[in-house]
């Protein structure tokens, strides 16, 4: 834990992931608010270093087993970021779901997987055979 | 069998796609798609992960999501699709030209054609392409052949994992890896820089405290049947590994993501020219091969970081194809582009004054606070400074019109 002296700003180097353009970020930061991001190219950065600083999140994407499908397993993401302490959990969960085909792209396979607000859904489709 | 068509695309990734989509919405009436996979979408499939589309779509897709869309387009524009169809040679008879494929469904196909689209897109380089000393053990593979076992077919390649070079393909496995329960213990890239985007060291390396050793390189591969450990060195200037501080990093599989390259081997028989710069075909402002009628797009005409400028790209090459077929292509004068300082090349290499054009660069260093200019003798086309420029982000640069009395084009670094 850091401590700040009244009107003393923490600074850090962040490289922005939200698109791959990959903006290096130079962020200036009091405990609780992002207080000057310099070096974002759109708008998305500064909501990016709020994010990173405070509590980093990061989709997750893997496969689940499938049966009925052309191949044995159906990539899967979560539909929004979810918090990075819990993607070890989140894992946990994938491995144990399994789902028959037929799926289309967008189906969720697994609501609120690991209690992490965001649903697990499809990324491919496949008839049913 | 014998079949017409009016244009060939070899290839159903996201440059074939791309490119039949674009020659049936310019017109061409019969186009055939051959693919040598059961699916279409090529190596996105694989690609489970997400970060494609953000320029295309705006939005964030995965792989497979990038491709589903273009499939379904496809599947509505009466395009004909052949899957599992090996296409073995290309014919060249001047005016038309033979496409020979060998296809699950329908055995050996002899297709005349107009023109051929080559999105053939590229290959991985290999161990033996860059010559690791050591014995010849089991779990020495490509990081694309990893993700490939991974993702589709469910298969981990192994528990302990080094992988050499920091192409974004062995990020991204790095990350699947340890997702998947393997241990990663290290990312050697040779080069003093990574090899891979910048947002994908952050999300799959930092992320999991996995250590990158730049300017460093595995000296050696031990293991009888099963490869057991790496020796892992740092290299100097000239690329000479320092023996003193060598280091041995334990391992069951050693991933491989040291660089793609254009698969021309089609394009060889039928006599185009490659570019020994990007090993893909020498093009014009049209991105015609010296083959007249014979067009490239995508990886296999030079190596891409982003999906969205190959679907981009293949666009233009499907209309320009279109026009090529309907014979309103018309060749004006082309002239020349050069390349200049820091930039390793510049594509296409012929540009036609008085039109626009569209030039994709790589840059041959990284270096910090440079400005690019493109220049028409002592005129100025383009300028943009840049903070950092790294060798593995291509740039895309539009010309909204090439001076009509240009003589040629500079492009480089100050």
């Amino acid at each position: 834990m850091f401590f700040l002296n009244k009107g003393e700003n923490m600074r850090k180097s962040l490289i922005c992931i939200t698109c791959p353009l990959g903006c290096s970020l130079d962020v200036e930061y009091d405990t609780n608010h992002i207080t000057k991001v310099d070096g974002a190219t759109c708008k998305r950065g500064e909501k990016y270093a709020e994010k990173e600083i405070f509590s980093p999140e990061r989709i997750v994407t893997s496969t689940v087993k499938i049966t009925g499908a052309s191949i044995d397993f159906l990539p899967v993401k979560t539909d929004k970021t979810v918090s990075k302490k819990i993607m070890s959990k989140v894992m946990e969960e994938v491995f144990r779901i399994k789902v028959k085909a037929p799926v289309k792209v967008g189906d969720i396979v697994c609501s609120n997987v690991a209690d992490s607000g965001a649903n697990l859904v499809a990324t491919r489709s496949f008839r049913g055979q | 069998m014998i079949k017409e068509f009016d244009a060939v695309v070899i290839g159903g990734g996201p440059a074939g796609l791309a490119a039949a989509l674009s020659l049936k919405s310019n017109g061409v009436k019969r186009v055939l798609v051959s693919e040598r996979e059961d699916v279409l979408g090529g190596i996105l499939q694989q690609c489970i992960h997400n970060g494609f589309g953000l320029h295309r779509f705006n939005e964030e897709l995965t792989g497979p999501e990038y491709a589903e869309r273009y499939i379904d387009f496809v599947k509505e524009a009466d395009i004909e699709i052949y899957t599992s169809s090996c296409t073995i040679d290309i014919v060249n008879e001047g005016e038309s030209k033979t496409v020979y494929l060998m296809s699950e469904l329908y055995g050996l196909v002899e297709v005349k054609t107009k023109a051929v689209i080559l999105a053939m897109g590229c290959r991985e380089r290999n161990r033996g392409n860059i010559a690791i000393p050591g014995s010849r053990p089991s779990g020495v593979m490509t990081a694309g052949l990893a993700q490939k076992l991974v993702n589709r077919y469910g298969y981990m390649p192994g528990k302990e994992v080094v992988i050499l070079g920091s192409g974004d393909i062995g990020l991204i496995m790095a990350r699947r890896m340890t997702w998947e329960g393997a241990k990663v213990k290290a990312v050697v890239e040779v080069q003093p820089y990574p090899g891979g985007l910048n947002r994908n060291i952050v999300q799959c390396l930092n992320d999991f405290n996995i250590p990158l050793y730049l300017s460093h390189t595995v000296t050696n591969i031990k293991g009888n049947n099963r490869i057991t450990s790496v020796d892992i060195a740092p290299i100097n200037e000239y690329r000479e590994p320092s023996k003193e501080e060598q280091f041995t990093l334990t391992c069951d599989s050693l991933l491989l993501s040291v660089g793609l390259v254009p698969e021309n081997e089609l394009s060889l028989k039928v006599g185009i020219e490659l570019d020994k710069v990007t090993s893909g075909p020498l093009v014009d402002a049209n991105l015609m091969t010296n083959v007249t009628g014979i067009f490239a797009c995508g990886n296999v005409l030079h190596v891409h970081d982003l999906v969205d400028f190959v679907s981009e790209e293949s666009e233009a090459c499907g209309n320009a194809a279109a026009k090529y077929i309907n014979s309103t292509l018309t060749k004006g004068e082309e002239i020349p582009v050069r390349t200049g300082n820091l930039v390793r090349y510049v594509l296409p290499t012929k540009v036609e004054p008085g039109k626009e054009a569209l030039l994709s660069l790589r840059t041959m260093a990284t270096a910090e606070g440079v400005t690019l200019y493109i220049k028409s003798g002592d005129e100025v086309l383009y300028k943009k400074k840049h903070k950092k420029i790294f060798p593995s982000e291509m740039q895309r640069v539009l010309i909204k019109q090439v001076p009509a009395d240009a003589k040629k084009l500079d492009v480089l670094f100050k």
